[in-house]
């Protein structure tokens, strides 16, 4: 029966202790304690949301960059048609520029021969009348070395006068 | 209150434990038993023969009982070794006056001591007062309060020495490394805060666990470095301090108070106008009454019995030796002593585990919100 009658110094002391303990341990260990271990968690399940984010930005980044990777390569592909486009245009007008411009250097330079040509015949003309004059003239002139001759001539020539 | 998670929490493993324990506590009662026949048979023969036969020895009688129940009780020394004791403070309060002194002045009980007040004289490890006529005086020795320092609350506070130096240091620890992974002791007993918050206090109580987090912790880590240092058999362990209804029965009150502060309206309600007919009662209001003291009571009973029980088998195994009187059971006993005492390291763990998530489950239902 001693055994379970509890003895009230033991009791007594051991509710002193016991609460001593438990505002000691309170204060000085589990306070800090939990308060570390929770900031931990709440650290480590910081650092893991964060990761997740950043996995999630990663992907989010990576497709943007392949769209982007796609549009450049598209853009690129309708720079190089075009300027392939512009080449051949380019090149057909030089060559249609090239042509009519050819044609219309022919052209000029035949204007020109033409004229050139004109010139030289009425050059040559003038020159043919003046050596004709000149022949004229000496012939003429051995001609109408007698006096008569120069009448009949004359004569003839006041005919013509006449009959225009 | 849905209980079932308690049951279904990671016990799977500790049901087979459970088995074997309860298989191996058959075979124990058997031993008892045995040792009782044993004892019977040791005392007949010892009747039988003539006293001076036992006298001749020089030897006194060996008597289990009174070794066993002695270690059992609390006392005003420490028994060290063979006659050696530490003496510890005794502390009267007479209807004089307090009395102070030490343990040593009644020399292992053979003399008495003649205090301030009155005479006193240690009989069965109890402090009465002896009268004029040199006998003990019943009267005032009953009107005496006892507040010595015994050997249980010596021990008690070396646990408390244990248990502060440990956390505390932890607690430092854990400034110094703000924010790093635990490591040493830390790391030894930042899993079994983890487990007392997460698995004890978290699925028991709820939302509301935080604020009882330094009770329960203090309990659970009190209970258990004292079941420990109980299996200690040599200084400072070995007091049966957990194994003391005294001791039990302040937890338990602790418990008592805890519930009982923190219980809501719901709580009171279930109590005074529980869900049944009227009629019902003048039966049910005094069985709920009974409740509030029988949940604490339980608890008090199961950590006594249960560490007492484990002290007496240890005890009884030993005394084996001494009852046979021969070397030869020695390894047995010693065989079947090394098995107890593991079994008693998972049964310090397990003690101070269910008695913690008792107190968790009591608060829980206590300040359950009902929608």
């Amino acid at each position: 029966m001693e055994l379970v009658t509890p003895s009230i110094g033991l009791v007594f002391w051991t509710a002193l202790a016991f609460i001593c303990l438990l505002i000691l341990l309170r204060k000085f260990a589990w306070k800090p304690i939990l308060g570390a271990i929770h900031e931990r968690e709440q650290f480590i399940d910081d650092a893991l949301n964060k990761a997740e984010l950043a996995k999630q930005e990663m992907a989010r980044l990576t497709s943007q960059n392949e769209d982007l990777m796609k549009q450049a390569r598209a853009e690129r592909d309708e720079i190089l048609k075009e300027a392939k486009i512009l080449k051949d245009s380019i090149v057909n007008e030089a060559k249609t520029s090239a042509q009519t411009e050819g044609a219309k250097l022919i052209e000029k330079a035949r204007v020109e021969i033409e004229n050139q040509k004109k010139v030289a015949l009425a050059e040559l003309k003038g020159q043919v009348s003046t050596l004709s004059l000149e022949i004229a003239e000496r012939v003429l002139r051995s001609q109408l070395d007698d006096k008569a001759k120069q009448q009949d001539l004359v004569n003839s020539l006041l005919k013509d006068v006449e009959l225009n | 209150m849905d209980c079932s998670h308690v049951f279904e929490f990671k016990f799977n493993k500790l049901i087979v434990v459970f088995a074997l324990f309860s298989a191996f506590l058959f075979t124990k009662v058997n031993a008892f038993a045995q040792v009782d026949t044993a004892k019977v048979v040791h005392d007949s023969v010892v009747v039988a023969e003539p006293h001076a036969a036992a006298a001749a020895h020089g030897e006194e009688k060996f008597e289990p009982t009174k070794v066993i129940m002695e270690h059992i009780a609390d006392s005003h020394m420490w028994h060290l070794w063979g006659h050696t004791s530490l003496p510890l403070p005794v502390i009267l309060y007479t209807p004089n006056g307090l009395e102070l002194f030490s343990s040593a002045h009644f020399h292992h009980g053979e003399e008495d001591y003649k205090g301030a007040h009155h005479t006193y004289r240690l009989v069965e490890d109890k402090v009465k007062i002896v009268g004029a006529d040199g006998k003990i005086d019943e009267a005032i020795s009953a009107s005496v309060i006892d507040f010595s320092i015994t050997k249980n609350v010596a021990a008690m506070f070396v646990a408390i020495f244990v248990i502060l130096s440990i956390f505390i240091s932890v607690a430092n620890a854990y400034k110094k490394t703000v924010g790093k992974a635990p490591k040493g002791l830390q790391s030894l007993v930042e899993p079994i805060i983890i487990f007392v918050r997460d698995d004890i206090a978290k699925p028991n109580i709820g939302h509301k666990y935080a604020k009882f987090m330094p009770y329960l912790l203090t309990t659970f880590f009190f209970i258990w470095i004292n079941n420990l240092l109980g299996l200690v058999p040599i200084f400072p362990g070995g007091a049966n301090v957990t194994g003391n209804i005294a001791l039990t029965f302040v937890m338990a009150l602790g418990t008592l108070i805890i519930v009982n502060i923190n219980g809501n309206k719901y709580y009171w309600k279930h109590i005074f106008m529980p869900d049944v007919p009227w009629w019902l009662y003048p039966i049910m209001i005094p069985v709920e009454l009974i409740g509030i003291i029988s949940k604490p009571f339980a608890l008090m009973i199961r950590l006594f019995a249960n560490i007492t029980a484990g002290h007496i088998i240890v005890l009884s195994l030993i005394s084996l030796i001494f009852i046979f009187e021969t070397l030869a059971i020695a390894p047995v006993s010693v065989a079947f002593v090394l098995f107890m005492d593991v079994l008693e390291l998972l049964v310090a763990f397990l003690q101070a585990f269910i008695f913690t998530l008792l107190t968790a489950l009591f608060i829980g239902m206590a300040v359950e919100e009902h929608h």
